[in-house]
């Protein structure tokens, strides 16, 4: 269901720097559907890559045979991130707060933390240089706290500052795509529920996220995936169950 | 190998093995290992299976990086251990990917540092206070800074090189270019050495010239479990089976003992190898040539 919604918001010939897991999923069923000519990007070089199995990694031999171009790590963020080139961004994180800033870094204080984390990678610079960015986290309160432990990627207003004020060049997370529900930004940058799956209910989705969840007041319903996404996801994309499950 | 590492790493230097998922040098980092050498601040983008075995085996003082998982697994867990504060101490000195390379680019063009529109809002500059800010003298924009890195040694992993060092990479080629101008010695090991003429035959394949070559090693598979495009594929396998191995710290040194301090060199690392060339040998995907005449 995931995959399926974010694959639905990205439109043919897009460029899109994709990330490992669901968004990779979601990017190549976006491909294999309604965007054949969307410009896949991989942090690791990658260009215009067709990937002909599901990379295990983000720097997977497979991005490469028979992508169109392949770069160095300087050239991918000094001229195709920082240069404003990438129009979609995913973003994923082990803390989503209520302003859509993401920690990827530490759980708890960061000289002893509780939980080391991976840190940003790439993450830090996409979340400020995308046109948008399309965050992927599973609800629950501990991922979904009123403010991250740390805050490695901008979301809309980091520490009481708004996003523009800092001169962040992108429009930051446009949608936070849960397993229940989508959360946008208002005009204050703070999350809100503006759309439910199918079967499921605004508390379900407010028990899952650590501050007051406020509701749109046009609460939409998304559709769940068609049979032809559902196939091309189970049988063709991800077989083996990596990134389906759960 | 041992003569190359012996000759050019040298306690408390600053190494690099680099490679972004490809080309990481696993027989490199297992020979600085098994030479034990100490007090070692290790710098990558992504510190992959070989330092958190580094780390693990006592080499490392400190550790420089932007994301230090396992890479579509999870956890580095001797790396964790460190930082939780459950294993011997490890400093840290953290940076996103961008700025690592920032760092290797002001590095390799030798100037003080690299300016670059990133870290606004984020806590990256607190933890890391060598991530500064400079005032642009001509539009006065806030950028922000990073401090060159300039390594004692850079490792590159490659297809192939000539015995002088001239060295031709192909796929993912990661920060290896930047990485090895930015440092003061470099060796270089290879898949395959190969007469200057095949290297002269396609010059815009050539990532690293051999005037900044100190060292060429030749050590076929010695990106194992990593992988060489055209070569062999990574073996994912030992990636997620790293999971449960390095969360413990007595099968840890197990491993290391069998696998690293157990052998003297590569050669017999990949006999204890099962069918290595069955599983991840790469099929032809070959790449016909271009016309460099005049």
């Amino acid at each position: 269901m995931m995959a399926t919604v974010a694959a639905r918001e990205l439109r043919d010939g897009e460029v899109v720097f994709v990330g490992i897991g669901l968004p990779n999923l979601a990017c190549n069923l976006a491909r294999a559907t309604h965007a054949p000519n969307l410009v896949l990007i991989y942090e690791s070089g990658a260009v215009g890559a067709v990937p002909e199995r599901l990379p295990v990694s983000i720097g997977d031999p497979a991005l490469v045979t028979g992508s169109l171009m392949v770069c160095g790590m300087a050239d991918v963020f000094q001229y195709f991130l920082q240069n404003g080139r990438i129009e979609v961004g995913f973003l994923g994180g082990a803390q989503v707060d209520r302003w859509g800033n993401i920690n990827t870094t530490v759980i708890g204080n960061y000289a002893h933390p509780k939980v080391r984390l991976p840190g940003s990678g790439g993450a830090t610079e996409i979340a400020a240089h995308a046109q948008r960015t399309l965050v992927m986290a599973k609800l629950d309160p501990r991922v979904f706290p009123e403010q991250v432990d740390f805050l490695t990627s901008p979301g809309h207003r980091c520490r009481g500052r708004p996003r523009r004020e800092l001169g962040l060049p992108g429009a930051g997370p446009v949608k936070v795509i849960t397993d229940k529900a989508i959360l946008e930004a208002d005009d204050t940058g703070e999350l809100v529920l503006v759309a439910l799956y199918p079967g499921v209910r605004a508390e379900q989705v407010r028990a899952g996220v650590g501050w007051p969840l406020r509701v749109r007041t046009t609460l939409l319903e998304v559709a769940p995936p068609d049979a032809r996404d559902l196939a091309q996801l189970r049988d063709v994309l991800d077989p083996h169950n990596l990134y389906l499950k759960g | 190998m041992h003569d190359a590492i012996a000759a050019h790493v040298h306690d408390g230097d600053t190494v690099v093995i680099e490679g972004f998922t490809h080309l990481i040098c696993f027989a490199a980092g297992h020979e600085i290992i098994r030479q034990r050498r100490r007090n070692l601040t290790l710098a990558r983008l992504t510190p992959d299976l070989i330092y958190d075995q580094m780390i693990a085996a006592g080499c490392a003082r400190k550790l420089i990086f932007s994301w230090a998982g396992n890479p579509g697994v999870g956890s580095l867990h001797a790396f964790r251990r460190a930082v939780e504060g459950k294993g011997p101490p490890l400093e840290i000195e953290e940076y996103s990917h961008f700025g690592m390379v920032a760092r290797f680019l002001a590095g390799a063009a030798r100037l003080p540092f690299w300016p670059l529109r990133d870290y606004a809002g984020t806590d990256l500059p607190t933890a890391n206070p060598l991530i500064r800010t400079v005032a642009c003298p001509y539009t006065q924009e806030q950028l922000a800074t990073v401090p060159a890195l300039n390594p004692d040694v850079t490792i590159v992993h490659a297809q192939r090189a000539d015995a002088m060092g001239n060295t031709q990479i192909w796929g993912l080629v990661g920060v290896q270019k930047e990485a090895a101008f930015a440092s003061t010695r470099v060796i270089v090991v290879v898949e395959e050495l190969v007469d200057t003429a095949v290297i002269r035959a396609d010059p815009n394949r050539t990532l690293i010239p051999g005037i900044v070559v100190a060292a060429v090693v030749v050590e076929p598979w010695g990106a194992h479990p990593s992988y060489a495009q055209g070569y062999y594929d990574r073996d994912n396998a030992f990636y997620v089976a790293w999971e449960s191995i390095s969360r413990d710290e007595g099968k840890l040194a197990a491993w290391l003992d069998r696998f690293v301090y157990g052998v003297p060199d590569r050669a017999e690392y990949l006999t204890q190898q099962d069918g290595l060339t069955d599983r991840l040998k790469a099929h032809a995907q070959v790449s016909p040539g271009v016309n460099y005449g005049f």
